[in-house]
């Protein structure tokens, strides 16, 4: 099993490996992609950054990020005792962030504002986690990388599982879309609907468990909220129809990814710290960019069509009262 | 659904209000709300009980009383998210039931996360077909949309910001969003939850007078739940206030007076009346005091 970070040691091994990007893009994509390792990174990177990328979009407007940040930390504790019992890390991970989910989602508003309590089961998760790993007698690297990442190590039966997994989430995403859109921005007015809004929050937060156990693959549980929120994040700031919204943050995750892979390919250091680092980076030039957006806008817009004089002054006392 | 709400639903209709008011007309049209006997409460609580009251078609009906009061567990009996505690209510001659389009709901407004980019048009439409499955496929379907969210917004004088991220919308613009996404499906009723709560004073005229305006043009009923009546006052046919468990409907007249409130608080309360027709209530907490200028608290039970 190769482990997370550096890859030059792997890749030196190889004949006719020369570290370092020349001019040619395409030479050199055709020479990273010449690895087996590279390919699967890739292909499981993308499948996970999609589905990463527009569940996270609904993690934002549901504002649960703390939730999957919660059920990733709990996944880490299945993560290790899969390890210590002979399976596979992701299939703990998957395991046990289903079930934490499933457990959130049941519980739902029962939960608004426990963050306290949510935050003690994760810590003691993360405990119960770190116990495993130093039970475990054998490579310890393999329940590390769990914490961080370890898509250049992942498999080729993992690439499909991944893949196969990734197709299940869009397809219950696309099936449950408008529910789930009205639900997450007015949960009263849907309810009012006669949309099942408790079944909608369970479904969602089991589509959030199987998003984290593909992400924690590239990012490690610790790292996931680099892909699963920031990529929502950009898009809530930046897009004004939802449809919009989903692309640019399934786009960005995607991105994201590639480029840290190919960074990590050319550098000694590891995909996480680029997917963090990026997403950060792209969230911060977000923000950057609606409030200049925002401050040109503002002087730029005509007065807004009124309906008739008498909201003229009243539109004028919320400007006041809201701007200030 | 359960089962007792069901069993409780077979008892006879209720007659007519106790206490009929200004609501000739549409009379015709045979009432929109009918409760006999009705009791409201959940967890084997009662919040009020013995509540016999109509509210006809195309009636402008405000619900007063303190926080607490069940004026919030009334409207999501009516909309069928909530089973009678007792007695039997009827929507449109039959039980309540979830997701009825003919009721429009506009719940107590929490504020927006300023960082939502999404367009006013986009939450609107969500009143058209966010309760359908899957993806919106056919062109015709979204064209559709497109004409029943621009004239919805154009009847709450929202065009202007049809297209704007509604994060930023203030919150008298808000709150016409949301008149906007409850009338796109052109509802027979129209709950409003707190409307004026957290409005300055010219919002919650101008928005009360929207509302009086879309129910003269539209004809729909309206039962809408306020701390404070004034700028309701002139719009209202009648009003319901609750209080101490139990309630007392008829026009603003006969209900806000001395005498009704004291029985209903069961505590000495005096109504005055000013020069230009506003009512106060006195002799209460400041909580229940009219007008209610400090807000609810947020989260507040009402």
């Amino acid at each position: 099993m190769i482990g997370t970070g550096t890859i030059t040691a792997l890749a030196a091994q190889v004949p006719g490996f020369t570290p370092g990007p020349g001019w040619n893009i395409i030479a050199d994509v055709q020479d990273m992609l010449s690895f087996t390792f590279m390919r699967n990174a890739f292909a499981a990177g993308t499948a996970s950054a999609i589905v990463a990328g527009l569940v996270g979009y609904f993690v934002v407007l549901r504002q649960s990020s703390f939730a999957a940040h919660a059920i990733s930390h709990i996944g880490f504790a299945g993560a290790a005792g899969a390890v210590l019992l002979g399976f596979s890390p992701v299939l703990g991970v998957a395991v046990l962030s289903l079930a934490a989910s499933g457990a959130m989602g049941v519980l739902g508003k029962r939960l608004r504002g426990r963050d306290v309590v949510i935050g003690l089961v994760m810590a003691a998760s993360l405990g119960l986690g770190y116990l495993f790993i130093s039970l475990y007698t054998g490579n310890a690297q393999n329940a590390y990388s769990i914490l961080f990442g370890q898509i250049f190590g992942i498999t080729t039966g993992a690439v499909l599982i991944t893949i196969g997994t990734s197709v299940i989430v869009l397809a219950i995403l696309i099936a449950i879309f408008r529910p789930l859109l009205f639900a997450s921005l007015d949960e009263e007015v849907a309810q009012a609907r006669g949309i099942r809004v408790g079944a909608i929050a369970i479904g969602f937060m089991l589509l959030m468990a199987l998003a984290v156990s593909e992400a924690v693959q590239v990012s490690g549980v610790l790292l996931i909220f680099a892909l699963l929120v920031a990529p929502g994040a950009i898009a809530e700031r930046l897009a004004r129809r939802p449809a919009a919204a989903l692309a640019i943050s399934g786009g960005l995750a995607v991105l994201i990814t590639w480029i840290s892979l190919a960074l990590a390919y050319y550098t000694p250091y590891p995909v996480s710290f680029y997917v963090t680092s990026l997403a950060f980076a792209g969230y911060l030039a977000a923000r950057a960019w609606t409030a200049w957006a925002r401050r040109a806008g503002r002087a730029r817009r005509p007065a807004p069509v009124r309906r008739g004089h008498r909201d003229a002054g009243v539109e004028a006392a919320e400007t006041a009262t809201v701007r200030t | 659904m359960t089962g007792t709400a069901r069993a409780a639903r077979t008892a006879p209709a209720a007659g007519p209000s106790q206490q009929p008011g200004g609501q000739d007309r549409h009379a015709a049209d045979g009432p929109v709300i009918e409760a006999s006997g009705l009791a409201s409460g959940y967890g084997g609580k009662i919040i009020w009980s013995g509540a016999d009251f109509s509210v006809g078609a195309g009636e402008f009906l405000t619900v007063l009383g303190p926080n607490g009061a069940g004026k919030s567990t009334l409207l999501r009996m009516v909309l069928g998210l909530l089973p009678p505690a007792g007695g039997t209510l009827r929507v449109f001659g039959g039980p309540p039931e979830r997701g009825n389009p003919a009721i429009g709901y506009v719940p107590q407004r929490r504020a927006l996360d300023p960082d939502l980019s999404i367009s006013t048009e986009d939450i609107v439409g969500l009143g058209v077909d966010g309760h359908r499955w899957g993806v919106r496929l056919s062109r015709r379907a979204g064209r559709q949309r497109r004409e029943a969210v621009a004239e919805a917004l154009a009847a709450v004088g929202a065009a202007g910001y049809a297209g704007r991220a509604v994060g930023r919308l203030s919150g008298g613009e808000q709150q016409r969003l949301q008149l906007a996404q409850a009338l796109v499906t052109h509802p027979r009723l129209l709950l409003l939850d707190e409307p004026l709560a957290s409005l300055d004073l010219r919002s919650q005229q101008a928005v009360s007078q929207l509302v009086a305006d879309l129910h003269a043009e539209q004809g729909f009923a309206v039962v809408l739940v306020t701390h404070d009546i004034n700028p309701v006052l002139p719009v209202t046919d009648r009003v319901m206030y609750l209080a101490g468990g139990s309630l007392c409907i008829g026009t603003p007249a006969e209900v806000i007076t001395s005498e009704n409130l004291s029985r209903l608080y069961q505590a000495d309360v005096e109504v005055i009346t000013d020069s230009r027709g506003r009512v106060f209530v006195v002799g209460l907490e400041a909580e229940t005091a009219h007008p209610h200028s400090p807000a609810t608290p947020p989260g507040a039970p009402s």
